[in-house]
């Protein structure tokens, strides 16, 4: 093949196009987050997820120290089983719980994880028992619905009682 | 009765073309392999279709990143979550704008060129007589631009989309004042390598041979003439832009939707 005065500039326009491609896939795609850490899997049944999704991040003291790997319907407990990852040289106690939390008002949901006093740690394979299921705005609401029913209801039998 | 007939021959004659589009495809992707040996033509391509459209790949797609994050602003920030306007941005290029705007802009800068280029051969009777010399003109002439457009649009789709979030952070960041932890942040959360990234890159490797072929078709298949090339030219950008909008439905249903 001949060389020619174009090879330097079709090199430089792939060059473009392949440092557009990886910013694209580390800069906003955050590649990176995909760490090649080693990591162990835990499980933790909730009874209401509210709007997790598989790849949320698990956060314990506000730091990113695993994935959520997947989200499952549990049939015998009627929960949901969600698998998590956690990197390995994070140690947890074995009665840590786990809730889940939102990040700002609107954000993405999370899991967050509080240690807990146990002496062993969690190892592969452990189910997580204390959770926190999301908190579901229409169950919020009703309750605050039905308390002020319940409040205001609560005068009027005291009145009629004597 | 009359309208009857015109359509029947409309029909008949837009089969004839379709037919004969589909074989053109059949036998340039057999000759596609042949035409690598010579790779120094297929160099040239990818400098005349992809490096000098670099320019106004770039720009418009710096112009759109402005304008995106802009108008995303000005819709988020009703909601209180104007931080989430590099995730909009990101999203927008990476899955729709990028690829689209990026293959309408190649079909006009390279695709019309491409048409003139091989219907003014045909016209001059150069194709015919790389035959009479035993020259394939298929292999000679059309698949190292097929193999150019083909190497070129995913380059600059990606370029496109890149330049785009950089303009998206320049309004964002500085401009408008939004925190850059938390524009890059949201839009690191949200967008995923493989079904956001990835399938922008099948999406514009899918536009690239649309309108590369497009416009190889339209050039070899014109009238010899001076009014059949320049018909041959605007039907090039008429069909490739009807054709990527279409396929971009049809590609975002199939892939997104799952």
């Amino acid at each position: 093949m001949q060389a020619s005065r174009f090879d330097v500039w079709v090199g430089m326009f792939v060059l473009i196009g392949g440092a557009a491609l990886l910013f694209l896939a580390l800069k906003a795609g955050n590649l990176l987050s995909l760490n090649f850490d080693q990591t162990f899997q835990v499980t933790a049944k909730f009874d209401n997820i509210g709007g997790l999704k598989a790849g949320a991040a698990v956060k314990s003291a506000g730091v990113v120290i695993g994935r959520v790997e997947s989200i499952n319907f549990d049939d015998k407990s009627f929960q949901a089983k969600v698998l998590l990852k956690l990197q390995t040289n994070t140690a947890f106690p074995k009665d840590s719980s786990a809730k889940i939390l939102t990040a700002g008002l609107l954000g993405e949901q999370y899991i967050g994880l509080e240690a807990g006093a146990d002496e062993k740690n969690l190892v592969a394979g452990d189910v997580i028992h204390r959770t926190q299921s999301a908190i579901v705005l229409e169950n919020l609401i009703g309750q605050f619905l039905f308390n002020r029913a319940a409040d205001a209801g609560a005068p009027a039998e005291a009145e009629a009682k004597p | 009765m009359m309208l009857v007939a015109r359509l029947g021959q409309a029909v008949r004659l837009s089969l004839t073309d379709l037919g004969s589009a589909a074989r053109l495809f059949v036998s340039l992707m057999g000759r596609l392999p042949r035409s690598l040996m010579r790779f120094g033509l297929v160099r040239d391509q990818v400098y005349y279709l992809g490096n000098r459209s670099l320019s106004i790949i770039g720009v418009s797609g710096l112009f759109v990143g402005f304008v995106l994050c802009l108008q995303g602003y000005y819709t988020l920030q009703r909601y209180g979550s104007a931080e989430a306007v590099g995730l909009l941005v990101a999203l927008s290029l990476v899955r729709e704008l990028g690829p689209v705007v990026t293959a309408l802009l190649f079909a006009g800068r390279a695709g019309t060129s491409l048409t003139a280029e091989i219907g003014l051969m045909k016209a001059g009777e150069q194709l015919a007589a790389m035959e009479m010399m035993a020259v394939d003109p298929l292999t000679r002439v059309l698949a190292p631009r097929f193999w150019g457009g083909l190497i070129a649009m995913p380059l600059l789709a990606a370029v496109f989309s890149a330049v785009g979030i950089i303009g998206g952070w320049v309004v964002a960041v500085p401009l408008i004042g939004i925190d850059a932890g938390s524009f890059w942040s949201q839009m690191q959360g949200g967008v995923d390598v493989w079904a956001d990234v990835g399938n922008g890159v099948v999406k514009s490797f899918v536009f690239g041979i649309t309108v590369t072929f497009v416009a190889l078709f339209q050039g070899y298949t014109c009238k010899p003439t001076p009014e059949g090339v320049s018909q041959a030219t605007t039907r090039t950008v008429v069909v490739s832009s009807l054709a990527v909008l279409g396929l971009d439905f049809m590609l975002t249903a199939l892939m997104f939707s799952i």
